[in-house]
């Protein structure tokens, strides 16, 4: 395939059909159409509007706990004898986890456009137990979709939705996992369009989601340029984060897509391996296709039909990709690099015992290539990765791993 | 350029009688049994065949269509396989109209020039392809209608007015509307509510409009079939190929016959539409 050509700035997407390059659009049923064009008209006048900016950051800061701190890891720094690594601590949010950024801003949309009920997706829950708590806050009722495996491997998230008044509906399809929660969704929603509002989790699916969804998330990025310049006085030579859908990475990414000396670094679930079919590498195994109504890498297999895949991360446990960074990855910018089930356990537990920070295992994945190229790089290099959320829901996951009983 | 379906639709309009259009799954629950299935179709009253083609995710699918994209995945159906089948059933039936429904990955990969192409050879004449709005009429819309071969768009409850000249724009062979907001196999709408949409529909277009999801039996064929020029019934065809099929997938009795039973009871129902009409 042709590279396509550099663009000025990678920070102008998407167009007006909502396409970065070939990639992202509106793959939707015509039932929805209506509903996509009004969520686009809305949120475009949202974005402008001084009151619904001073809402959001009102919520941010006090609900929330915005701006998250930018944390030199020291301890981490020290063990892996390299370059300065510092952490952008999402998970110290309201909620444990980035989750919130994107909540807060869709409730508000969906308030503006005189909604009744919230559904949401979710896959590690964090998503979940974020919309269970936006709809807790304005009065929502709201309905999660979760594959069936993911709440056998979540149950803290599904208490804590149900204790926020939400109802989680297992869905059995599939693998029971996060492609199967957001098609059980979208089915939802084309059947009850007037009064509902779809909370879509991550950076992906039609048209406007992956933009909207990226300006929610790209306070963190921004906050970030600003603490790197504040606390170092230039810019990091690497930021990383982990990448399911998402939308932690492309919140981090895009502040910084135009500073051309900051390496950027897209972290995937290898899984087991890439050789297999055991995992969620999207953007390194796949190809393009079409689905949950966006063009974007996607597992599937030579019929076009989608793969299930695989992580031991819920959150990433997904066989595509927002569309904007499978334009990032085509336009070269971003460099996506895949990270083993295993390596993201070995950094969950490192950063646990010099940091005393117990990652979740999304955010294990970034740490976890922070620890391949930090000791080659030098001492006065810097380095942001993403802590995109605590571990706390993970611990039963690790254990089980471990072959220990809690 | 007349399709198979505008010759089917306009000697039905001069009967005086709705299609019945009837949905199966290729390759449900395997390709043998699925073409049998197939070519009793129109001994039993079918007008028009929409021939699903299987998808992993068929987001706008109820359980009993998912079920049978799955039965058929898992009996080895492809798209290439889907194509082959309505080649076969061509051999033995030339008039006919047989419309693709489904969703648009698999044609992505297998190539938009290359299916129509092949498409058009094993004597397709139609496409529904669910996702693809006509905001993305250049990935197959366009294309499609350049090679003679009919795309049918769904228009739905929320396609109001102002909306629905660009649903109608690039359509061709009729118009599908969906019943309801909702996925195939729920409830049957307020038929008068449909009535009054299809009324609605036709005062924008002189294409014929068939409506879909929810038809289930003969009588709702009857009610629907007396404002609609054609009347889809997908689900409870499937579910009659489900209902003969055990719990490891054996056959308990024809799938065909069991099919066959069900569509000459609908196909009564759309006849008799035309009598209701005509009082």
């Amino acid at each position: 395939m042709n590279k396509p050509a550099m663009p000025n700035s990678f920070r102008t997407g998407p167009d007006e059909q909502g396409m970065f390059g070939i990639f992202g659009g509106r793959f939707v049923a015509e039932t929805l159409m209506p509903l996509i064009l009004d969520l686009e008209e809305q949120w475009n006048k949202a974005k402008t509007d001084p009151e619904f900016k001073a809402e959001l950051q009102n919520l941010s800061t006090h609900y929330a706990g915005r701006p998250s701190k930018l944390y030199f890891a020291e301890g981490l720094t020290k063990h892996l004898g390299g370059a300065k690594v510092y952490f952008k601590r999402e998970d110290l949010n309201h909620t444990g986890s980035h989750k919130i950024n994107n909540c807060l801003g869709q409730i508000l949309l969906a308030k503006r456009m005189g909604k009744k009920r919230i559904i949401a997706e979710t896959g590690a829950g964090q998503h979940g137990v974020a919309s269970a708590t936006v709809a807790a806050r304005f009065g929502y009722p709201c309905v999660v979709y979760m594959g069936a495996t993911d709440v056998a491997r979540q149950s803290p998230n599904v208490f804590r939705m149900k204790l926020l008044g939400a109802e989680v509906r297992p869905v059995t399809a599939g693998h029971g996992t996060l492609k199967d929660a957001m098609n059980e969704a979208l089915r939802d929603w084309v059947t009850n369009v007037e009064d509902t509002y779809y909370l879509i989790g991550t950076a992906a699916g039609p048209h406007p989601y992956p933009e909207l969804v990226r300006d929610f998330q790209s306070v963190i990025g921004s906050e970030a340029r600003a603490q790197i310049l504040e606390q170092e006085g230039r810019l990091p030579d690497v930021i990383i984060a982990a990448v399911g859908g998402g939308s932690n990475a492309i919140g981090l990414f895009h502040p910084f897509l135009d500073d051309k000396d900051v390496r950027i670094i897209g972290i995937e679930a290898g899984g087991r391996g890439l050789d297999g079919v055991e995992h969620c590498a999207s953007m390194n195994a796949g190809k393009p296709g079409v689905l949950h109504g966006n063009r974007t890498y996607l597992l599937q297999n030579a019929d076009g039909q989608i793969l299930d895949g695989h992580s031991i991360s819920a959150g990433l446990d997904y066989p595509g990709v927002g569309p904007e960074h499978s334009w990032l990855r085509d336009s070269g910018r971003v460099q996506y690099e895949p990270i083993l089930d295993d390596e993201a356990l070995e950094a969950f537990q490192l950063t646990t015992r010099v940091e005393g920070i117990i990652p979740a295992l999304e955010s294990a994945h970034a740490i976890a290539h922070a620890m391949k190229i930090v000791p080659k790089m030098d001492k006065d290099q810097l380095v942001i990765v993403n802590l995109s959320g605590r571990g706390d829901k993970d611990v039963h996951t690790v254990a089980n791993m471990l072959g220990m009983e809690i | 350029m007349t399709t198979r379906i505008d010759r089917r639709m306009a000697k039905l309009k001069a009967e005086g009688r709705p299609a019945l259009v009837t949905y199966i799954m290729g390759g449900d629950p395997d390709y043998d049994t699925s073409l049998s299935i197939m070519k009793a179709l129109p001994a039993s009253g079918s007008d028009v065949i929409e021939l699903g083609m299987p998808f992993s995710d068929p987001m706008a699918d109820g359980p009993a269509i998912q079920a049978a994209g799955l039965r058929a995945l898992k009996g080895g159906q492809t798209l290439a396989k889907t194509l082959k089948m309505a080649s076969d059933f061509r051999a033995s039936d030339n008039d006919t109209p047989i419309v693709l429904m489904g969703y648009y990955n698999p044609i992505y990969i297998y190539g938009v020039d290359r299916f129509l192409a092949d498409a058009k050879a094993s004597g397709i004449d139609g496409l529904i392809v669910v996702d693809l709005p006509p905001e993305m009429d250049e990935e197959l819309c366009i294309p499609a209608l350049k090679a003679g071969v009919n795309f049918i768009r769904l228009a739905t409850p929320t396609t109001d007015d102002k909306r629905l000249p660009k649903v109608l724009e690039n359509t061709s062979g009729f118009v599908y509307y969906v019943s309801m907001t909702g996925i195939t196999g729920s409830a049957l709408a307020d038929t008068a509510k449909v009535s009054a949409a299809v009324t609605r529909i036709k005062g924008h277009t002189a294409l014929p409009v068939c409506v879909g999801f929810g038809v289930k039996t003969a009588e709702q064929a009857r009610v629907i079939g007396a404002s609609a020029d054609g009347v889809v019934v997908g689900t409870a065809i499937v579910n009659a190929i489900a209902n003969v099929l055990g719990p490891k997938g054996e056959k308990t009795a024809d799938p065909a016959e069991a099919v066959a039973t069900l569509v000459s009871g609908l196909a009564q129902g759309v006849r008799s539409a035309r009598l209701a009409a005509a009082e």
